[in-house]
């Protein structure tokens, strides 16, 4: 009886299926069996953020999602961020303010921020911190980090009213 | 993890079957706590019942005359992010905005928050002040039993094996109301609550026509605490008055000691909330009464 099971999900915008036993989380599938790594596993109990992802649009830690659950879901990965060579301009924003050192946490700050900026184009450095609290970065001292959220948020912000 | 059978029914009276089935199974809605405690071993289980598909258990409506009501499995974002729950119940969305983080919060439920019965759970005092009432459903059929006898012990809630928590039922806020949840943590986010204090008043001519008070991680339990409340009740609205609520919620607070604070501190801590958190709930019904005007 124990077989695994067959999930078809949608991650990144592709249709994709896998086979997963029950207990796996979608942290190892994305991982191990799909071969997505950028997103990371930290701390595996729900606290660093450092697998963020989103499913159908809402940011949630990856280990604390069962694969099976992502049948028929949307899911989406750091690995969707950028466009083919083209970093996406929180990418940008990170590297530019030196928001990172290790990187084992960016992934997730990335993906958090892109949830944060699509919904509030101009949010305060007190909401990027709160938005970001269940982001956790061992290096930085998070301060970068927000001016890099500021400086993408300015930028996006910029380059919607070019094309309006 | 140990290896567990998924299932992810459609309907209650599949899940109702299932659970009836298989007394051992575990309920995964946001799974923020369950998939947590299987992974550390505290919990075990050869099924994982998934109730996230079942359409009752996703419900939000309000209706003025009978209320809100609020699907066990709804998420907190999903919670605090809705229209009808920011106008009607703005406490009810301000704590599913504090319980855990972003991502938390894009899975975690109120019912599961209730139901993972926590004495420290923030939802819970203020589920209990809201005059909240569970929908409990199993296969011989459903009874509704109030928040606060809801939760027993750490990690132990009223449900009979083979029940489940379809909805909460929040009764139709009252003209001049207002309420507040209170929790005094450490950090600015994030943490668990040393103690915590959920309110809800209503006035009438300046002085209090009802009010509700319970505490958070001050006992094994949530703990309501009906005598600091109905000792507002015909008070005017004055510093005397809310005090002698908050000495009575002090009073029935029965905490212990730990990393998190001494008895001492948050005996302390739950007459200073309390104060507070009435003062917060009586602007708000003050405001509201003016609205309304």
């Amino acid at each position: 009886m124990r077989s695994k099971t067959h999930i078809q999900t949608t991650i990144n915008g592709e249709e994709r299926d896998f086979l997963c036993e029950p207990r796996q989380s979608l942290l190892e599938v994305l991982r191990d069996t799909l071969n997505l790594t950028g997103t990371k596993e930290g701390c595996n109990d729900g606290n660093c953020g450092s697998c963020t992802v989103t499913l159908d649009g809402r940011l949630v830690t990856s280990c604390l999602v069962l694969a099976v659950e992502a049948e028929g879901r949307e899911i989406g990965t750091i690995e969707g961020v950028a466009q083919g060579n083209h970093l996406h301009p929180i990418q940008k924003a990170f590297l530019e303010n030196a928001a990172l050192q290790c990187g084992v946490c960016t992934p997730g700050f990335i993906v958090a921020t892109k949830v944060l900026l699509e919904k509030e184009p101009d949010p305060s450095e007190e909401r990027i911190r709160f938005f970001l609290a269940n982001n956790l970065c061992r290096c930085t001292g998070y301060d970068k980090i927000v001016q890099a959220v500021q400086a993408a948020a300015l930028n996006l912000r910029g380059t919607k009213e070019t094309q309006a | 993890m140990k290896w567990f059978e998924y299932e992810a029914p459609t309907t209650l009276a599949d899940a109702l079957a299932i659970l009836d089935a298989n007394p051992g199974a575990c309920l995964l809605a946001g799974g923020t706590d369950l998939l947590v405690q299987l992974r550390a071993g505290r919990k075990q289980t050869d099924l994982v019942l998934d109730i996230k598909r079942i359409p009752e258990l996703n419900e939000i409506s309000f209706d003025s005359a009978s209320g809100l009501t609020l699907g066990a499995a709804v998420c907190c974002a999903e919670a605090y992010e809705h229209p009808l729950v920011k106008q009607h119940y703005p406490a009810l969305a301000e704590v599913a905005s504090i319980i855990g983080g972003t991502q938390i919060q894009g899975r975690a439920s109120i019912g599961g928050n209730l139901c993972n019965a926590a004495p420290s759970a923030d939802a819970v005092p203020l589920l209990i002040a809201l005059g909240a009432v569970c929908r409990v459903v199993g296969i011989h059929g459903e009874r509704e039993l109030p928040v606060e006898d809801f939760c027993l012990a750490p990690g132990q809630n009223a449900m009979n094996p083979g029940e489940l928590l379809v909805s909460l039922r929040f009764p139709a806020p009252l003209p001049a109301s207002g309420a507040h949840y209170l929790r005094f943590i450490p950090r600015n986010e994030m943490d668990i609550a040393v103690a915590g204090v959920g309110v809800s008043v209503t006035l009438e001519n300046g002085a209090f026509k009802a009010a509700r008070i319970a505490l958070a991680s001050v006992a094994p339990k949530p703990l309501f605490v009906p005598a600091a409340g109905d000792s507002l009740k015909g008070k005017p609205v004055s510093a005397e008055s809310l005090d002698a609520a908050a000495q009575l919620a002090k009073a029935a607070a029965s905490p212990i000691s730990d990393m998190r604070g001494t008895v001492e501190y948050r005996r302390h801590l739950c007459a200073v909330l309390t104060r507070r958190a009435l003062e917060a709930a009586v602007r708000q019904a003050l405001g509201q009464a003016q609205e309304t005007r």
